[in-house]
């Protein structure tokens, strides 16, 4: 295989120093040093929405509070996305180095993995990583506890309040935003909640350090990023890419030869056609590696024997049932948007009913209360602008 | 003390009465009994010092709490994206011949139920699917046999 795009193995690599090393590293610095390192690289959270990792640990830092939280989100349910299961499986220990050094910039004395149902097998195994885990805690006189909590299949629970209900023993429902987790979280205490590949980037920042991690990427997206890639390839799995590498280098390489579009971020991301690849980068600057839901990095490839309408269908049919059902135009949005794309297509409905459509989905992104029923919009405009014609024939 | 009642202490016991412990409960009834009746909501609600109504609708929010009595072996098949791209449609076909049921239902000796899932996290190596809490990936007709006969034979 050549090498078009740079491969990495900052995630998932072994590296000389362990990661409970670059922990012990970590806790002999002060909080406000590693938090200002962890601003000035850049590190934006993984999981999809990218808010700045350095800002919300220090916002969590500085929240008063007798009691904080550490939540490690691997609630990884966004269509196309596996790499966090990957990380669980593969390199425990660097989240958990992650998770420990969190733990001491913001004072935190327990921490949770929420682990989705779908990957209840690994508990065990991280069952044992963790008893692991606090026995190095116990030597670095770091006094910090962590337990995996489980989902039961609620999509909508990878939002970070969502979660925090469902673990709160609430249905698993967004909040009102703000307050923010870093000031009111799990049972009203600060809360950092950081998704699996985002913690394990803030320990490569301790490791490698600023410099070093602000080589990697392009612009306002630092450091490499994992991606699942899935669908029509020769060559599906998870890869270690690094930001800022375009459509057109990324189908060369996975693509089956036949690509039509590539689905960037999931079904809650943007669906991009073939004359767009040349145009697309993917990174934060494009908006690209999905909006606001705890996603990142799934990339599902389509070649042109795929119908994007049965495509859309099914992440609408996904969002349907997925939606919580809390707010009116996610619960609502959802459903009228399956049905309304499936009478245009058995004729029932004139072409021209898609702008109506359309206009429903811009609603949606105002009105709705969580990245769920706001992201509808994406796949749903990008799919119907971009392949008119197979939504109507 | 019913039975229900000794199977809910059982779990309060181990997870504690405070509100944080209302789903890991629920998870441990539905391990036990391959659904959340009513009388363990009742019953949780009351340990618990919650409604009722609100232990119901936290069951019904996940979709891996079934509120209604499935088999002993929960399959749940995965119908997103990519999985559908590589011929789910098939394997559906192939377990509802050899179960003699149709998705969405249990079979006679409650041994087995078949369900759809959305994403289960296996894109890469689709078609996917759960038994209980087990993982089968780049399923066919063939491995779907294999695995219904292990099932099958399973007490």
């Amino acid at each position: 295989m050549q090498e078009r795009l740079k491969r990495l193995d900052v995630i998932l690599g072994i590296h000389p120093e362990s990661p409970y090393q670059v922990m012990e590293k970590a806790l002999k610095r002060a909080p406000k040093d590693i938090i200002s390192d962890l601003i000035d690289s850049g590190l934006k959270g993984r999981g999809g929405a990218g808010f700045l990792t350095g800002l919300k640990w220090k916002f969590a830092a500085a929240a008063e509070g007798d009691e904080k939280f550490v939540v490690c989100n691997a609630d990884e349910g966004e269509p196309g996305t596996f790499k966090d299961r990957e990380i669980l499986t593969i390199v425990p220990k660097k989240v958990l180095a992650g998770m420990g050094i969190c733990a001491y910039v913001i004072g935190a004395k327990k921490g949770y993995i929420y682990l989705r149902g779908e990957y209840k097998y690994l508990v065990p195994h991280l069952e044992r990583e963790i008893a692991e885990f606090h026995k190095n805690c116990f030597k670095l006189e770091l006094d910090f506890n962590v337990e995996v909590f489980l989902g039961s299949g609620a999509y909508v629970c990878g939002e970070e309040t969502a979660l925090l209900n469902s673990m709160e023993g609430f249905r698993g429902e967004p909040r009102n935003k703000p307050p923010f987790p870093t000031n009111n979280g799990y049972l009203g205490k600060p809360t950092v909640v950081n998704n699996v590949e985002t913690l394990v980037s803030a320990q490569v920042v301790s490791r490698i350090g600023v410099e070093e991690f602000k080589k990697l990427g392009i612009q306002d997206s630092h450091g490499s990023k994992l991606f699942s890639v899935s669908g029509d390839t020769p060559r599906p799995g998870i890869y270690d890419l690094e930001f800022g590498l375009s459509l057109e280098e990324f189908v060369r390489e996975f693509g089956d030869g036949d690509t039509k579009a590539v689905q960037v971020g999931g079904a809650s991301g943007f669906c991009v056609p073939r004359k767009k690849f040349q145009s697309t980068t993917i990174g934060f600057p494009g908006g690209l590696t999905g909006d606001s839901l705890p996603t990142g990095g799934s990339m599902m490839i389509f070649n042109s024997s795929r119908s994007m309408y049965n495509v859309l269908r099914n992440y609408l049919d996904f969002f349907e049932e997925e939606s919580c059902g809390q707010c009116t135009p996610c619960r609502i949005g959802c459903q009228q948007l399956k049905v309304g794309i499936e009478a245009v297509k058995r004729g029932d409905k004139d072409p021209e009913y898609l702008q109506q459509l359309l206009k429903l989905t811009d609603t949606m992104k105002i009105t709705a209360k969580c990245g769920l029923g706001q992201s509808v919009a994406n796949s749903f405009s990008s799919i119907v602008d971009n392949f008119r014609e197979e939504m109507i024939y | 003390m019913t039975k229900t009642d000794l199977m809910v202490k059982e779990l309060v016991d181990k997870y504690g009465n405070k509100r944080e412990s209302l789903l890991p409960i629920l998870q441990g009834v539905y391990d036990l009994e391959h659904f959340v009746s009513d009388e363990a909501m009742v019953s949780i609600a009351r340990n618990l010092d919650l409604s009722s109504a609100d232990v119901y609708g936290k069951s019904t929010f996940y979709s891996f709490l079934d509120t209604i009595p499935r088999g002993k072996f929960v399959i749940r098949v995965c119908k997103t994206i990519v999985c559908d791209m590589h011929d789910k449609n098939q394997i559906v076909d192939t377990l509802e011949n050899i179960l003699k049921i149709k998705v969405g239902e249990t079979t006679l000796n409650r041994k087995f139920s078949l369900l759809y899932t959305n994403c289960l996290g296996w894109c890469h190596k689709g078609p996917a699917m759960l038994v209980n809490d087990d993982v089968y990936t780049d399923l066919t007709p063939e491995s779907i046999r294999e695995i219904i006969t292990d099932y099958k034979n399973r007490e």
